[in-house]
C-alpha cells in the first residue's frame, strides 16, 4: 500500500515536472511567435534594414549566419569526425587516450565567451585572419569540435565488433573495413549529432562577438575575410543597443522568430534522420 | 598419411595475464572437417581466431610460439595480414551479413582484392550456388542481405567466404543461432565443401560433430586434452575428461 502511494507520488512528481518545462518553453515560444510573427513577410528576409535598422529586413544577418554555419560545418565536421575515429577505431587504450578523452570532455564544459578570447587571440590576432566570418567561424567550429567528436564517437561505438570482423575476416584492410562498413552504418548516427551541433553554434553569441560580427554592414558578406551580421547578435543588438528600442521590437521579434524557425528546421531534419534509421532496422 | 594444411606449434595465448590457450599443438588434414569440442570457455573460439589473426586487434593478446599454412609462417611480420585472410577465411557464430545487398556482399572481397572485373559475375554465381542459395536468391540479388532469413543469411556469410576460393574455413558454431532444418542445410554444405577446403569448426553439439567431421579436438581450460579420428574419440576415448565428456558428463 504505502509502496503503491510512493510510487504514485514519484510518478505525479515526475510527471509534473515535465509539464511544467513544456509549460515554461510553450510560454517562450508563444510570447516570441505571437510578438514577432507581424514583422514576418517576404521582404524581411529578403531585403537589408534600412534607414538605422528601424525599417526593412535582415537578410544579412540571414546571410552572415549560413556563411558562418559553412565555416563551422567545413571545419569543424571533417576533423571531428577524423579525431571520433581515431580515437574509436584506431587507438589502443592507454593513459593518452583517456587524457585525450578527458580532455575533450572538458573543452565541451567551457563557457562559450572564453572560446570568443581564445578565437581573438589565434585567429584574428595570431593568424592574422583578422575580425571575419573566416575567424569566426572556426571559433565556432572550436567550439563544436568536443560535441561532434563525443556524438561520433558514440555512433561508432553502437557498431557492433561482428560488423568489422565481417570485412576484417575478408581480408579487408582496417581502413577498408572504416570506410565500407562502419561509417555507412554510423553515418545517421554522426549526423544526428552533426546537425544538433551546428544548430546550437549557429544560435551562439559570445565566441562571435571579439572575432567579426558586426552591427551592420553595407550589403551582404560575400567573402571569408569580411565582417558579417548574423541572427543572434542582431538580436541582441536590437533589443537592447538600440537607440529606440521600443519601435524596433516587433524586428527583433521578428529576427527571434527566423532564428528559432532556422534551428528548429535543422533539429526535424536530425529528427527525422533518426526517425528513418530506427524504422529501418 | 594425411598432408597437413594447417598447424599451431606450442601456441600460447594470453589476455592481459591470464594465460587462455596453453601450449597448443596441432595439424589440420587438407581437405577434412575437424571439430573442435569441449566446454564453453574452455579457448575454442580464441584458439580458431589465432589461425586468421583475428586477435591482431585487440591490444591485450600476446600469442606465443608459431602457426603454419602450409609453409607459411602466419604470424611472421613480413606476410601480410590481409593476404592470410583471403586464404583462411572464417565464418561467425552470428550470421554478419553486410548492411549491402545480397550482390554487394558477394562481391565486397572480390573487389578489394581486385579479381577482373568480367570474372566477378560467374564467381558469384558459383558460390552461390555451391552454398545451395542461388535458386533462393537468383531473383533478387540486388535485396539487403539482411531482409534473407537468419539460415540464408549464414549460408550468404560461408558463399561470401567461398567465393575468394581460400584454402582454409574456420566456423565458430556457424549453426547455434540457426532452427534445426537450416543446420541441417548447413551441416551438408559443410560436408560438401571439404573437398575443395580444409574446415576447422567450433561446435558444441556433438551429434553435430559426429555428422561431419573426420577428425576431432578436444579442449579443456585451455589445454588440447585430445585430438584423433572421429570415430577414435567419440568410441574410444584415451583421456578420461574426454570420456565424461563426450559421455555427456559435463558440458
Ligand atoms: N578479449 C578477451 N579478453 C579477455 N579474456 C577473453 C577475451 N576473449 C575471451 N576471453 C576469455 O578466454 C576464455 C576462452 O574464451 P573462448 O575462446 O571464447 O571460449 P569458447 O569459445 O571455448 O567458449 C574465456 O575464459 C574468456 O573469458
Ligand atoms: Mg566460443
Amino acid at each position: 500500500m504505502k509502496k503503491r502511494l510512493s510510487r504514485f507520488l514519484n510518478w505525479t512528481i515526475l510527471l509534473g515536472c515535465t509539464i511544467l518545462v513544456c509549460l515554461f518553453l510553450g510560454i517562450i515560444l508563444f510570447d516570441i511567435f505571437s510578438k514577432g510573427m507581424s514583422s514576418l513577410s517576404w521582404g524581411f528576409i529578403s531585403q537589408p534594414p534600412t534607414k538605422g535598422m528601424t525599417h526593412g529586413g535582415i537578410l544579412p544577418a540571414i546571410t552572415g549566419t549560413l556563411w558562418l554555419t559553412l565555416i563551422t560545418t567545413l571545419f569543424a565536421v571533417p576533423f571531428g569526425i577524423a579525431c571520433a575515429i581515431y580515437l574509436n577505431e584506431y587507438a589502443r587504450p592507454s593513459v593518452l587516450t583517456s587524457m585525450i578523452r578527458a580532455s575533450i570532455r572538458n573543452l565541451a564544459g567551457i563557457p562559450s565567451i572564453i572560446y570568443g578570447l581564445f578565437g581573438l587571440a589565434l585567429f584574428v590576432q595570431a593568424l592574422h585572419l583578422g575580425t571575419s566570418v573566416l575567424s569566426a567561424g572556426l571559433t565556432l567550429g572550436l567550439l563544436s569540435l568536443p560535441y561532434i567528436i563525443t556524438t561520433t564517437e558514440e555512433a561508432l561505438k553502437r557498431i557492433p565488433d561482428s560488423m568489422r570482423e565481417a570485412t576484417l575476416a575478408l581480408g579487408a584492410t582496417q581502413f577498408e573495413t572504416i570506410k565500407d562498413v562502419v561509417l555507412p552504418k554510423a553515418l545517421p548516427g554522426i549526423l544526428t549529432g552533426v546537425i544538433l551541433t551546428l544548430s546550437r553554434a549557429a544560435g551562439e553569441t559570445a565566441p562571435i562577438l571579439f572575432t567579426g560580427v558586426a552591427f551592420y554592414i553595407n550589403g551582404s558578406t560575400t567573402s571569408v575575410n569580411q565582417e558579417f551580421m548574423a541572427l543572434p547578435y542582431h538580436l541582441y543588438m536590437l533589443s537592447t543597443q538600440h537607440q529606440s528600442i521600443e519601435q524596433v521590437r516587433p524586428l527583433a521579434y521578428g529576427t527571434a522568430v527566423v532564428l528559432i524557425l532556422l534551428v528548429f528546421v535543422l533539429n526535424i531534419i536530425a529528427f527525422y534522420i533518426r526517425f528513418k534509421q530506427r524504422t529501418q532496422q | 598419411m594425411d598432408q597437413i594444411k594447417l598447424s599451431a606449434h606450442s601456441l600460447n595465448l594470453y589476455f592481459g595475464q591470464k594465460q587462455i590457450l596453453k601450449n597448443i599443438n596441432i595439424d589440420f588434414p587438407k581437405n577434412q572437417v575437424t571439430s573442435l569440442i569441449g566446454p564453453s570457455g574452455c579457448g575454442k573460439s580464441t584458439l580458431l581466431r589465432c589461425f586468421n589473426r583475428m586477435h591482431d586487434l585487440s591490444s591485450d593478446a600476446k600469442i606465443e610460439g608459431s602457426i603454419k599454412l602450409d609453409d607459411l609462417d602466419i604470424y611472421d611480420k613480413k606476410n601480410s595480414v590481409t593476404e592470410i585472410r583471403k586464404r583462411i577465411g572464417m565464418v561467425f557464430q552470428k550470421p554478419n551479413p553486410l548492411p549491402k545487398s545480397i550482390y554487394e556482399n558477394m562481391s565486397y572481397a572480390l573487389n578489394i582484392h581486385q579479381f577482373p572485373k568480367n570474372e566477378i559475375q560467374k564467381l558469384i554465381e558459383s558460390a552461390l550456388k555451391e552454398s545451395y542459395l542461388w535458386e533462393e536468391v537468383k531473383d533478387e540479388l540486388k535485396k539487403p542481405a539482411v531482409k534473407l532469413s537468419g539460415g540464408q543469411q549464414q549460408r550468404l556469410c560461408i558463399a561470401r567466404t567461398t567465393v575468394l576460393r581460400p584454402e582454409v574455413i574456420l566456423m565458430d558454431e556457424p549453426c547455434s543461432a540457426l532452427d534445426p532444418i537450416s543446420t541441417r542445410k548447413i551441416e551438408e554444405l559443410i560436408v560438401s565443401l571439404k573437398k575443395d577446403y580444409t574446415i576447422v569448426i567450433v561446435t558444441h553439439n556433438m551429434q553435430q560433430a559426429q555428422r561431419i567431421s573426420d577428425k576431432v579436438a578436444f579442449m579443456y581450460l585451455g589445454e588440447l586434452v585430445e585430438f584423433g579420428n572421429c570415430q577414435d574419440v567419440f568410441q574410444n576415448p584415451q583421456n578420461e575428461l574426454t570420456k565424461n565428456y563426450v559421455g555427456g558428463h559435463f558440458g
